[in-house]
């Protein structure tokens, strides 16, 4: 168990920035994210924690000892890779108990410990078998088992669901979790998927083009995005130019067009600063639309359903207001609202969040 | 009991139909009349006599000269196997793991070679090792002897050739079991606590060796049966069997001999992919090869 630190980590391949100027620390025993789209570096610097790349500038770190010119073998850390990377032409006995060779564990305890981390991922008794006569889900977790046998110092986890079907993954999701919090090692998680992220996680970093954009528990990194690119990668916002027209203790006056007026609360408005224009963001599913008379002072405007997302208990609704069109994700409450239908559309201003608007 | 289930199913054979029927005429029927012309009398240069009779067999089996040759084949045969899967798994395994982008450029370079007559690439030896080659010339340039040291026309310039010329079988068929392996199966070992030469031994190389039993067994086949570098690189002691079926056939026409000696040949070589494929487990090669 130890804590991971990124000290301005760089790499490069080529002309290509993967990682660029990196600063991130992963707690102890806790359980952390690396979120962001395909190709922005995500796996590279796990590939480096782990040693399988050098950093190109730069300090890793890990339980406070720098670890750049440690060999990859002597860095004690599990990886699970993404397609597992199970060793094909031995038993998952052997798989699993592959680590433990190196750590000069006899043969009896390799037999005791090889049991009980097949207990830990809940497939007691398939030591004989091949990684080929697993499925996807079982061999995932006979790549976690092989993983934390060793009792590693860090668990590096690179979208170790991703192979999976929805119904699989999220079952998954919850058993990594509860495995995680048992065994209680500093994890790092690689993910694109922003809902894996928000429930699994306790810290996200989120990435983009090899930068971080934003680090923080998922409820702040989702609530309180501090860019744009982080407002539309955790589910789809609204994004509208406001300035500011006035401000007191609580809350901070925003001029909106279509809406008005919005006092945002200070809270919402923390990556404002002290800029006199910015970005309101209004996630989809904060956006309610209803065709009931609203009072005087809700913050609503007229607009019209251009396009309906029928998804069951919910629906994605394309509304058009003015010259825009915004998205809005609501519950179904009788019928869902049909294309054409003419729509207020409400905003609750706790549920707003701003950006400077350079950002 | 049902009707259904022993119905016969003729799709199988149906399927089969045209490689057996290839390997029935292409070989079968060929094979037969070498066995059966094994049986016939040589009495003149070219002469025979349609007989059944087992002198052939018996020049065979008593004649310590054949059995010399097979032994002699065999051994060449394992030093050339074994020689080009040490050299060859190197060049097989640098192809497979760079990163060099126009792989197909080294994949090239392997099949270049083949561009050019086999009898052509095994007579290059005598400009490289001959008394007037470039070797000799070299070492009398520089000094180190007076005299040309003698290199061609040995054991060492008939493996040396053999080795030329089959060493791309092998490359190719190790490189292509080392590309079917999962790249992330030496950095898993690797953070599991192998170093570079464990995760090697533990993991790349056992799931190579489909291509290394499948090159292993071409060459060894291809060396077995081979007659014309022995007889370009060789002295007068380094023949092989296929010499000895050459000399018959061609200078003293005795073709009943030849049939002889071309069947036990084929039997040897045939039997030793027999055993190779039990004891490799045929299902190894059939990887190695699809
Ligand atoms: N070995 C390499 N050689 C050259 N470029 C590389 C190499 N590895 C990664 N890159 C580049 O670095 C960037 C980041 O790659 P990385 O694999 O870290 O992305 P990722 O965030 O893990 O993406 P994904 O979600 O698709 O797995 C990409 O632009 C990629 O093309
Ligand atoms: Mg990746």
């Amino acid at each position: 168990m130890a804590r991971v630190e990124l000290k301005n980590i760089q790499k490069s391949f080529g002309l290509v920035k993967a990682v660029k100027d990196a600063n991130v620390t992963f707690e102890e025993n806790s359980f952390t994210t690396l979120l962001g789209p395909s190709g922005c570096g995500k796996t590279t610097i796990l590939r480096m924690v782990a040693g399988l790349e050098a950093p190109t500038s730069g300090d890793i770190m890990v339980g406070g000892k720098r670890v750049n010119e440690v060999p990859i073998h002597k860095r004690n850390l599990g990886l699970v890779f993404q397609n597992y990377a199970l060793f094909p032409h031995r038993t998952i006995g052997e798989n699993i108990a592959f680590g433990l060779k190196y750590r000069g564990v006899s043969k009896s305890d390799t037999g005791a410990k090889v049991k009980e981390a097949l207990d830990i991922v809940r497939l007691p008794g398939v030591e004989d078998r091949y990684p080929s006569q697993l499925s996807g889900g079982q061999q995932q977790r006979i790549a976690l088992a092989r993983a934390i046998v060793i009792e590693p110092d860090v668990l590096l986890l690179d979208e170790p669901l991703s192979a999976l079907d929805a119904n699989l993954r999220e079952d998954m999701r919850v058993e990594l979790k509860a495995i995680q919090h048992r065994i209680g090692v500093t994890s790092i998680f690689v993910t694109h998927d922003q809902s894996e992220a928000l429930a699994m996680s306790d810290k996200i970093i989120v990435m983009s083009a090899g930068r971080v954009e934003q680090i923080g528990a998922p409820e702040e990194v989702y609530n309180n995005p501090a860019s744009e690119f982080v407002a539309n990668f955790l589910g789809a916002s609204n994004i509208l130019d406001v300035s500011v027209s006035g401000s007191d203790s609580t809350s901070i006056a925003l001029d909106a067009p279509y809406f008005g007026t919005i006092a945002v609360p200070r809270d919402r408005a923390v990556n404002l600063g002290a800029a006199k224009s910015g970005k309101l963001v209004i996630r989809a599913e904060k956006l309610r639309l209803t065709n009931e008379a609203v009072d005087d002072k809700a913050i609503s405007a007229k607009g019209v359903v251009e396009a309906v997302d029928y998804q069951g208990q919910v629906a994605r609704y394309f509304v058009r207001i003015g010259d825009r069109q915004f998205q809005a994700m609501n519950m179904i409450e009788g019928r869902p609202f049909d294309m054409g239908a003419e729509v207020t559309v409400k905003i609750n201003p706790e549920d707003c969040a701003v950006l400077p608007a350079d950002r | 009991m049902s009707d259904t289930a022993k119905e016969f199913d003729r799709r199988p054979w149906v399927l089969l139909a045209p490689s057996l029927l290839a390997i029935t005429v292409l070989v079968v029927i060929p094979m037969s009349f070498i066995l059966v012309y094994s049986f016939y009398e040589n009495i003149d240069l070219a002469v025979d006599r349609v007989a059944f009779q087992l002198g052939n067999w018996q020049e065979l089996l008593t004649d310590g000269y054949y059995h010399i040759a097979i032994w002699k084949t065999l051994r060449l045969s394992v030093i050339v196997t074994v020689l080009s899967a040490v050299l060859g798994y190197i060049p097989a395994y640098f192809i497979a793991m760079t990163k060099f982008r126009h792989k197909w450029l080294l994949l090239l370079l392997l099949i270049l070679p083949f561009w050019v007559s086999f009898i052509i690439r095994t007579l290059s030896w005598i400009h490289i090792l001959g008394n007037k080659g470039a070797l000799n010339g070299l070492f009398m340039w520089l000094g180190l002897t007076e005299q040309p040291i003698p290199m061609m026309f040995n054991e060492f310039a008939v493996i040396l050739g053999f080795v030329h010329v089959f060493l791309p079988y092998m490359i190719l068929n190790v490189y292509v079991s080392l590309e079917g392996i999962d790249a992330n199966l030496e950095p898993a070992a690797r953070t599991l606590g192998a170093t570079p030469w464990q995760a090697f031994r533990e993991v790349t190389l056992p799931l190579s060796t489909p291509g290394l039993a499948a090159g292993g067994l071409l060459v060894f086949v291809l060396t077995g049966g081979s007659y014309v570098t022995p007889l370009i690189l060789g002295g007068p002691n380094d023949f092989m069997f296929g010499n000895l079926i050459y000399d018959a056939v061609v200078s003293e026409l005795n073709w009943p001999m030849g049939a002889t000696l071309s069947f036990t040949l084929l039997v040897l070589l045939g039997l030793v992919v027999v055993l190779y494929s039990r004891f490799m487990g045929m299902n190894q090669l059939s990887k190695a090869f699809s």
